[in-house]
């Protein structure tokens, strides 16, 4: 195996490490959207405030799943490393 | 649609290096779309009678939303950002749908919404300080002098994670778009059109939704003592 081969398949093992934080991320969102539910089943008058608190922890909860999503993108069509390798094999 | 952005046209000035990419020039077409939009109602403004009808019912209905979504969130003090809310509504959707007409939405590069990011940071120190004064400075040591660093790092990381938001958001969806058009040509009649309505019209009107709802919560948090 050489080099550039090897660099490509570590980086697609790390695409799918960092792409599987979302599934903690989805397990977060679904504990925040059921509090949510119950609590407007339990005070429908309240719904307005419960959505907007909802949606703030929502995105806020996102984020984590993003970031791992972005260093997927940079590792899939980006990719640091590759560059450096190549530079490497110049100065040899 | 290609997954990378297409530089269009490169050329120097001073020898600093300017690309005009495919995300710079479809900026460039809803910025002229909303100049007109914004003249026409600028026009039709001294028409306008007291019981609406057609254009002027879009243009009263579009900003009685935006008013009333910053007097339920932030309440009366902050009325005076509702113009720059309503800015920031019509931009980012705009340019969220824009993917449905072919242009490639300028929310996928990171700087233009890093730069829309950075207004709101900037909002947010400024509100601060207009409105808790010296009581917003001293926000900043607690609860004591050392957490003062945590603290700057925490005001710091709200634009970069208001951001990269939007932008995973969009740029996702544009990957998976792109790889639906890359399909043969006989799966490319259909399939596409349902995937369009999620990514582009509700993913992005909740977008849009999301990044002013927090801007404006950091803004009126800022603004507002908590205690």
């Amino acid at each position: 195996m050489d080099g550039l081969s090897a660099i490509i398949i570590i980086s697609n093992i790390a695409v799918v490490l960092a792409l599987s934080n979302g599934i903690v991320t989805v397990f977060g969102q679904a504990k925040i959207a059921i509090a949510a539910i119950e609590s407007i089943s339990r005070q429908p008058e309240v719904a307005g405030t419960v959505t907007n608190t909802m949606f703030i922890s929502l995105a806020l909860a996102e984020t984590q799943g993003i970031y791992g999503l972005l260093v997927a993108i940079i590792l899939l069509f980006a990719n640091p490393f590759i560059p450096i390798y190549i530079q490497y094999l110049m100065g040899t | 649609m290609d997954i990378f952005n297409k530089i269009l046209y490169e050329f120097e000035i001073f020898g600093i290096e300017i690309q005009i990419t495919q995300t710079l020039v479809s900026t460039w077409v809803l910025m002229g779309l909303l100049i007109v939009f914004a003249l026409i109602a600028k026009s039709a403004v001294s028409k306008f009678q007291t019981i609406p009808t057609g254009f002027q019912n879009a243009v009263e209905s579009l900003i009685e939303l935006v008013e009333n979504f910053v007097r339920n969130t932030a309440g009366e003090n902050l009325m005076e950002l509702a113009p720059w809310f309503l800015m920031l509504v019509l931009f980012i959707f705009t340019s969220n749908i824009s993917g449905i007409v072919g242009l490639r939405p300028p929310t996928t590069e990171w700087s233009t919404n890093f730069a829309l990011a950075l207004c709101s940071f900037y909002f947010i120190q400024k509100m601060g300080i207009k409105h808790r004064k010296k009581d917003y400075l001293k926000s900043l040591v607690q609860p004591i002098f050392l957490f003062l660093p945590i603290n700057i790092i925490g005001e710091l990381s709200k634009p970069i994670s208001l951001s990269f938001r939007l932008f995973g958001n969009m740029l996702s969806g544009l990957i998976l778009m792109a790889m639906v058009y890359s399909m043969p040509v006989y799966l490319r009649i259909l399939i596409p059109i349902p995937l369009h309505m999620y990514f582009d019209l509700a993913i992005g009107a909740l977008q849009t939704y999301i990044f002013c709802l927090l801007s404006l919560s950091f803004i009126r948090n800022a603004a507002i003592s908590a205690s």
